[in-house]
C-alpha cells in the first residue's frame, strides 16, 4: 500500500460522495418528485400568469388568486383513479375551510386534458364534488400554450398510461396569497391540507 | 494499426446514441436500466483492453489491488441508478449525454483495467455484494407502492424489478455454479495457464 494509493483513493471517495450528495440533494431526495418539493420548500416559486375558464365558463386567471390560499391540483375529468381522490380531498378541504370559516382559502382544480375536457365535462366534474366556483374552479387552459406553461411551472409530468388515460402526479400544489408555489403536498389526508393552507394565510 | 475494437465500440455507442434507439430504449424502465446502462458500461469494457498500455504507470501503481477502480464503478453505477437520475436522463439531453459519457468511461473502463489487479477475494467480494443487491433494488422497486419516477408507469416499474431480480438470479447461479463446478475454461482463459 502506497501513499499514491490512498491519495487516489481519497480522491474516487469525495468526487463519489459529491456527486451522490448532489444528485440527492445533500441524499435527502432520491426521486425528481422529491427534489422538487424540497427545492419549492426552499424558496417558492414565482407562477407565471395563465388565462383559464372555469366550470360556469367565467375566464379568470392566476393573478387573480393574490391575497389567498390557493391549493391547486391537476386532473382530467375522465381520470378513473387518483383524480378521484383528489376530488374528495379538495370537498373535505372545502368542508373544513367552512367549518373554520378560513375563508381566504380557494380550490383550483385544472385540467389538462384539453382534448376532451370541454365546458361540459368540467361541470360534470365540478358537480360530482360539490364544486362551486369561486371558492372551488374546476378549469382548464384557453390555450394549449397555456397548459405547457402551467405543467412546466408547476412542475407536473403527464405521460399517458397506455390504455387511454394519463398517469400524473398525484400532488397538491399550494400557491401563495404572493402568487408563489410555495410547497407540494400529499393528498392523503385533507386535515393536514387544510392545516398547511390555514397557516399560510395568518 | 488500430486496435479493432476501438471502432466497435464507438460504433456500439453512435448506435446507442442515435434518436430512434436511445428513445426506444429510454422508453421504457427495464429496457432503460437493463439493456442501455449495461451496454454503455460494456463498451468501456470492450475499449480497457486496448487502452491498457496507454494507462500511466502511476495510476497502475495507485490503483492498489483495484480497489480505488471498482469504488469508482460502485459510485458512478450507484449514480445512474438513481430514480432522480434516470428521470433527469429523459427530460434533459445534456444530462443524458453526462450518463453516455460517465459510464463507459468513469465505471467499464476502470472495470475493465482494474478488475486484472484484484485477487481473487477481492473478486468474489464485489460479486457477493453487487448480486445482492441488485436484486434488493429489484425488491424496492416491486414493494413500492408509488411511482418512483415520473416518466414510467407503474407497471414498467414492477417489471423493471423483476427483470432486476432475474438478472440478479441468473448471476447467482452462475457464479454459485462456477464457485463449485469452476468456471468454463473459454470464459476464464487464466485459469487455463495455472491449471
Amino acid at each position: 500500500m502506497t501513499r499514491s494509493f490512498v491519495a487516489l483513493l481519497a480522491c474516487v471517495l469525495t468526487a463519489g460522495i459529491g456527486a451522490l450528495s448532489w444528485a440527492t440533494d445533500g441524499f435527502r431526495v432520491v426521486t425528481s418528485e422529491g427534489a422538487r418539493r424540497l427545492a419549492v420548500e426552499r424558496s417558492p416559486l414565482p407562477l407565471p400568469d395563465v388565462q383559464m375558464t372555469d366550470q360556469n365558463g367565467h375566464p379568470f386567471s392566476l393573478a387573480d388568486y393574490r391575497g389567498r390560499t390557493v391549493l391547486v391540483d391537476f386532473i382530467y375529468t375522465r381520470c378513473p383513479t387518483i383524480c378521484g381522490v383528489l376530488g374528495d380531498d379538495f370537498r373535505n378541504v372545502l368542508d373544513l375551510a367552512y367549518a373554520g370559516a378560513a375563508d381566504d382559502i380557494r380550490l383550483l382544480s385544472i385540467s389538462f386534458d384539453s382534448d376532451n375536457d370541454d365546458l361540459q365535462a368540467l361541470q360534470f366534474y365540478g358537480d360530482r364534488y360539490g364544486a362551486a366556483a369561486p371558492r372551488w374552479r374546476v378549469a382548464a387552459p384557453v390555450d394549449r400554450d397555456g397548459l405547457a406553461v402551467l405543467l412546466r411551472s408547476f412542475g407536473t409530468v403527464v405521460i399517458p398510461d397506455g390504455i387511454g388515460g394519463f398517469l400524473h402526479s398525484s400532488a397538491v400544489y399550494l400557491v401563495d396569497p404572493r402568487g408563489r408555489l410555495a410547497r407540494i403536498l400529499d393528498p392523503d389526508a385533507p386535515s393536514a391540507l387544510f392545516a398547511v393552507a390555514a397557516r399560510q394565510v395568518e | 494499426m488500430t486496435d479493432p475494437r476501438l471502432p466497435v465500440a464507438a460504433v456500439l455507442w453512435l448506435a446507442l446514441w442515435l434518436p430512434p434507439v436511445r428513445i426506444a430504449l429510454e422508453q421504457d424502465m427495464a429496457a432503460h436500466m437493463a439493456v442501455q446502462l449495461p451496454l454503455l458500461i460494456a463498451i468501456g469494457l470492450v475499449v480497457a483492453p486496448a487502452l491498457r498500455r496507454y494507462e500511466p504507470s502511476a495510476l497502475a501503481e495507485a490503483d492498489w489491488l483495484g480497489i480505488p477502480g471498482l469504488v469508482l464503478v460502485g459510485f458512478a453505477t450507484s449514480f445512474w441508478m438513481l430514480p432522480r437520475m434516470l428521470d433527469r436522463a429523459l427530460a434533459e439531453p445534456l444530462i443524458d449525454l453526462a450518463k453516455f459519457l460517465s459510464l463507459p468511461l468513469l465505471a467499464g473502463l476502470p472495470l475493465g483495467l482494474s478488475w486484472r489487479r484484484m485477487p481473487g477475494l477481492g473478486r468474489a467480494f464485489v460479486w457477493a455484494n453487487f448480486i445482492p443487491k441488485l436484486g434488493a433494488i429489484g425488491g424496492l422497486y416491486l414493494a413500492a407502492p408509488t411511482r418512483l419516477c415520473a416518466y414510467y408507469r407503474l407497471d414498467q416499474q414492477a417489471t423493471a424489478g423483476w427483470t432486476l431480480i432475474a438478472v440478479a438470479a441468473a448471476l447467482a447461479l452462475a457464479s454459485f455454479a462456477a464457485a463449485f463446478a469452476g468456471w468454463p475454461r473459454a470464459v476464464c482463459p487464466e485459469h487455463r495457464n495455472a491449471a
